[in-house]
């Protein structure tokens, strides 16, 4: 228990008669990083903000360092938020900014600006302190928002979308960044998005979530190599999803066969596009070839259906129209239902 | 409970308190002190605030504390069978005091923290107090009111419940008349109102439409001495508008005895009536539909008119296909709000009424001197409320279904296509004569003043009526004012000064919860509050009347029942321009305060405050404005202690000294300039490089 840092049980939030958090318990280590992961309206940033106290659950209990907080006002628990929009005061300048917090929690205000200081050092801003936020660049004003929520050390760091107003070619910067910043501290952070890469790029831990529900929870690699639902297989990355029956330790769909040990029924898998590999000559046609600079993209139809397969550029180009034969490996495979 | 004094005294702090009172007789005060007390003890207990005792515990003592002000009235019990429990009971009590009022507040207080404990408000302890303070403000002093006189239309002379005589009342003839259409005389008093309302609100829509088209769509010259003019009347005391008309228009006015000379037209009275007040009315909606018009017609985007000119269409196929029916659901706003206005009017009928009644003034006069009949106040109040709310139903509803405000965040390219020359000449037309009667009428408020007699046509110069009303002189003892009008100039100064801090901090703080709290019942909360803005000042009037001459809360004649009469007849206002504001801040901000420890109370103060500077200081100048200008509501609160500018400028009007009202009027107005001026100097208008600041974040120029 000790080394709980944030727990749901049974978790439910309602607005009117619309269901945004549908019943989901799950618990997050101390020092962890954990991403929430789902298209638009599947509860994510609810979540996020039954962390933090800006809503209240409906129902179950919300846990921080194994304290119930269900019914704590956010003001009253100790969380660092950083903001989608950043959500800097406009009228105060960066130091103000950053000590606000040590400042309205009762503290001193020389000590507090001390601290914040301190704080805006270590990422990179000493020499900015008297800036009002509308004269920093975006990436600048990041880091203001970051140095904001952790002056207090929180219990836990809650990003939202933290990257949505950063520069495309920032991103991978800011990011890494992030991640530096949450090991160098310790902290145990909660990270929203809607993008599958920046989730399996900063994350120790995932939670897939739609409709209010959690799809799966596990490791960047896990969700990547062993999809538990159609739907993850699909969101993260590219897949190939199959209908087809199992019988006796062998998958077929039309005229594709593969050995896959589970029980008999029909039964859906997932096949990564980089996993098939293609040979000339053979039942399926090459429908399209899409040059991507590192990789080829192939549609092949095939008799399961059209399937896309990801070739590296080292290998000979198929052109559209030609006969070519597939190959998939048993381990590639992966039953999602 | 214990130590301060129960009843209201006539000194601040003496008499007994409850608990005093309670053993000396009004035992019905015990149970109360009891549970209140236990209560008070609980509250010390750790924990005590998510536990169920608590709860019932304030529950009980303020249904007690409530109930037993209302069982035991002024002269005894309400209701029979108390005096068997409580002998003294028979004698009554007074009002409310002190203590009765803190101990109010301290259960409201308690109440508010256990429901924050209960998630109330995301369990935010400040809003959620907020609420429930303001919750209790609305059903005391609005809601509670309505119920009274909505009683008091079915009780008779005598005291008893009387259905018979509602019905009298409410289906008498001298109400639904319809010979003014026959020809046989006047109509009834509702048939006037509704006709009187109907063409003031179509005119003025009308001239609005004009202006809005003129200022929005064309080049025409005189843009901004129109925008200029169309702010006059907001700070004109409204019956002056009728005086000024009369001055003009009346049987020995200036106009009238111009006609008479040049043209020999035999000087008539025809301006007193539906004519007059129709001129008058015009006058001054005019500006407010103007407002609304214009911002519908900004709001909508050009593009589209670009579409239809790129499609074929010519100028006026356009205006008539595309901007006409954008405009509509404007137009209807703008006429509904005119006609609610009109409704509430009351300076202006009864200056310029003559025989031609409408139902507020009627109201006034049921219950002014010696015919004092609150039943059929009661019952006229209602069925002028009941119109105003069907009308301001009817506006809500269109503006929630109908309106098509083309207005995005991205930025709207393309020039709002002009106005087709026929239409612009027509609306010029109709604007001619309207600024040169606005300029005659405030020719007339400013130098009618310092002439000797303007209604008898002496227009010698003279300081007199300002000597009358405001001479004063340093002697021995400093200064002293011997001005007739001193007392109530100084008196609506300290009204409107205390009235407008506390209605802002009323309506931004009510702003703030309907924009951004979330709490049970919130729907209501906010209809609640616009509500308090449909009601018609007479009835509000009478309302208070009927709700606060008699115990528990016994507030007439004070100064306090002003203060509060303007709070909340104009807390809408601050709050619809606090929504406002708040609708252009990005609400995460004040989360991250939230986040970082700040509660309700702390967020509001650090950063929601500074940001909506200018909504604070709009809600601030109308707050004080509107309680210097208004009359209807207080014509019916004043007293002989406590008089206001307009009562008293109203009584010299109806005793014809018209010289001394206008005198009056003009220094009313040159002070209010003085005082709004005064306003931004101290609120400021410190706006921080708009838009992209406000946003929290929004593109930065990069270093």
């Amino acid at each position: 228990m000790s080394d709980t840092a944030i727990e749901f049980v049974n978790v439910i939030k309602r607005y009117g008669s619309a269901v945004a958090v549908d019943d989901i318990s799950f618990s997050i280590a101390k020092g962890e990083l954990v991403t929430f992961l789902g298209p638009s309206g599947c509860g994510k940033t609810t979540s996020l903000r039954l962390i933090a106290g800006l809503e209240l659950p409906s129902e179950g209990q919300v846990l921080i360092g194994g304290r119930d907080v269900s019914r704590d006002p956010a003001s009253e628990r100790n969380v660092g938020m950083v903001f989608q929009s950043y959500a800097l005061f406009p009228h105060m300048n960066v130091l103000d900014n950053v000590s606000y917090g040590p400042v309205i929690r009762g503290g001193n205000k020389a000590e507090a600006q001390a601290k914040a200081r301190e704080i805006l050092e270590q990422v990179g801003l000493a020499g900015l302190q008297a800036r009002l936020p509308s004269e920093l660049s975006g990436g600048q004003q990041q880091r203001v928002a970051v140095a904001r929520a952790i002056v207090q050390q929180p219990e836990v760091l809650l990003f939202d979308e933290p990257l949505s107003n950063v520069d495309a070619k920032l991103r991978r910067k800011v990011r890494a960044e992030i991640r530096d910043l949450q090991r160098r501290f310790g902290l145990t952070a909660v990270y929203v998005t809607h993008d599958q890469e920046e989730a399996l790029a900063v994350s120790d831990r995932i939670v897939v979530m739609q409709a209010g529900r959690i799809a799966q929870i596990g490791t960047p690699q896990d969700l990547y190599d062993r999809p538990a639902t159609p739907f993850v297989a699909d969101f993260i990355g590219d897949a190939n999803l199959i209908d087809g029956t199992v019988r006796g330790g062998h998958f077929r769909a039309a005229d594709l066969e593969l050995v896959l040990a589970g029980d008999d029924g029909p039964a859906t898998v997932s096949i990564r596009p980089e996993r098939i590999t293609l040979q000339t000559g053979g039942p399926s046609k090459v429908l399209s070839a899409t040059y991507l600079g590192s990789r080829t993209e192939y549609v092949i139809e095939t008799g399961a259906g059209e399937l896309l397969v990801s070739r590296p550029i080292s290998e000979p180009a198929m052109p559209s129209g030609s006969a070519v034969s597939l190959h998939i490996a048993p381990g590639d495979l992966t039953r999602v239902r | 409970m214990i130590v301060l004094p129960w009843y209201r005294q006539d000194g601040l702090f003496s008499g007994a308190s409850a608990l005093f009172q309670g053993f000396g007789g009004n035992a019905w005060l015990l149970p109360g002190v009891v549970l209140a007390l236990a209560s008070a003890g609980l509250s010390l207990q750790p924990g005590w605030r998510k536990g169920t005792a608590a709860m019932v515990l304030v529950v009980a003592s303020m249904a007690l504390l409530v109930g037993q002000g209302f069982a035991v009235g002024l002269n005894g019990p309400n209701w029979p069978g108390i005096v068997a429990h409580f002998p003294a009971a028979a004698e009554g009590q007074t009002g409310l005091g002190w203590g009765g009022f803190i101990a109010g507040l301290a259960l409201l207080g308690l109440l508010s923290e256990l429901l924050a404990a209960r998630g109330f408000c995301r369990g935010e302890r400040f809003a959620s107090g907020a609420v429930v303070i303001i919750v209790a403000l609305l059903v005391l002093f609005v809601f509670f009111p309505i119920l009274k006189l909505g009683s008091a239309a079915f009780i008779s002379p005598d005291g008893g419940f009387a259905l018979v005589e509602f019905w009298g009342r409410l289906s008498a003839p001298e109400l639904w008349r319809l010979n003014c259409f026959q020809g046989t005389g006047r109509c009834g008093v509702v048939i006037n109102t509704v006709i009187l309302g109907t063409l003031a609100a179509l005119l003025s829509t009308l001239l609005g439409l004009a202006l809005a088209m003129l200022v929005a769509r064309t080049n025409f010259r005189l843009k901004r001495t129109l925008r200029a003019i169309s702010i006059l009347p907001i700070i004109t005391p409204p019956f002056v508008v009728g005086v000024a008309i009369i001055v003009l228009f009346g049987r020995t006015g200036v106009l009238t005895q111009l006609g008479a000379d040049i043209f020999d037209v035999r000087p008539t009275r025809w301006v007193y009536g539906l004519p007059g007040i129709l001129m008058a009315q015009v006058l001054a909606f005019a500006p407010v539909t103007f407002l609304v018009l214009l911002g519908t017609l900004e709001a909508i985007n050009p593009t589209l008119e670009e579409a239809s000119t790129t499609l074929g269409a010519r100028p006026m196929k356009t205006f008539r296909t595309v901007t006409w029916p954008l405009l509509r659901p404007g137009l209807a706003a703008a006429f509904l709000l005119a006609f609610i206005e009109s409704l509430a009017d009351f300076g202006n009928p009864l200056v310029l009424g003559g025989g031609y009644e409408v139902l507020s003034t009627k109201i006034f006069f049921a219950v002014v001197g010696a015919r004092y009949d609150l039943g059929n106040a009661a019952t006229l109040a209602m069925i002028l409320l009941s119109l105003t709310l069907v009308a301001f139903w009817l506006q809500m509803r269109w503006l929630g279904n109908k309106s098509y405000v083309t207005v995005t965040g991205k930025s709207d390219a393309g020039l709002a296509a002009p106005v087709p020359q026929v239409i612009k000449v027509a609306a010029i037309a109709l604007i001619v004569p309207w600024v040169a009667f606005t300029i005659g009428v405030y020719l007339i408020v400013v130098g009618g003043g310092f002439v000797t007699d303007v209604g008898r046509l002496d227009l010698s110069p003279t300081f007199s009526h300002i000597v009358t009303a405001f001479s004063f002189e340093f002697g021995e003892n400093g200064l002293r004012l011997y001005g007739s009008a001193w007392d109530s100039m100084i008196t609506t100064l300290w009204v409107s000064a205390i009235a407008a801090p506390l209605t802002t901090v009323i309506g931004i703080l009510t702003a703030w919860l309907v924009a951004r709290q979330d709490f049970a019942g919130k729907k209501a909360f906010e209809f609640g509050t616009m509500l308090s803005f449909a009601i018609p000042g007479t009835v509000v009037g009478v309302s208070y009347v009927a709700a606060f001459n008699v115990p528990p809360v016994d507030i007439t004649g004070t100064m306090a029942i002003l203060v509060i009469c303007f709070m909340f007849r104009n807390m809408p206002v601050g709050m619809r321009a606090g929504m406002a504001a708040l609708s252009q801040i990005d609400r995460s901000m004040e989360e991250a305060s939230q986040t970082m420890g700040a509660g309700g109370l702390a967020t509001l103060r650090n950063v929601v405050l500074p940001l909506i500077r200018p909504a604070i200081f709009t809600a601030l100048v109308y707050s004080f404005v509107t309680a210097m200008t208004a009359v209807s509501a207080v014509i019916f609160l004043v007293s002989a202690r406590h008089n206001m500018a307009t009562a008293y400028i109203m009584g010299r009007v109806e005793n014809g000294e018209y010289a001394l009202a206008i005198a009056y009027s003009a220094v009313l107005m040159l002070v209010m300039i003085v005082c709004v001026v005064l306003i931004q100097f101290v609120v400021g208008q410190r706006r921080l490089g708009r838009r992209k600041e406000l946003q929290g974040a929004g593109p930065a120029p990069a270093e």
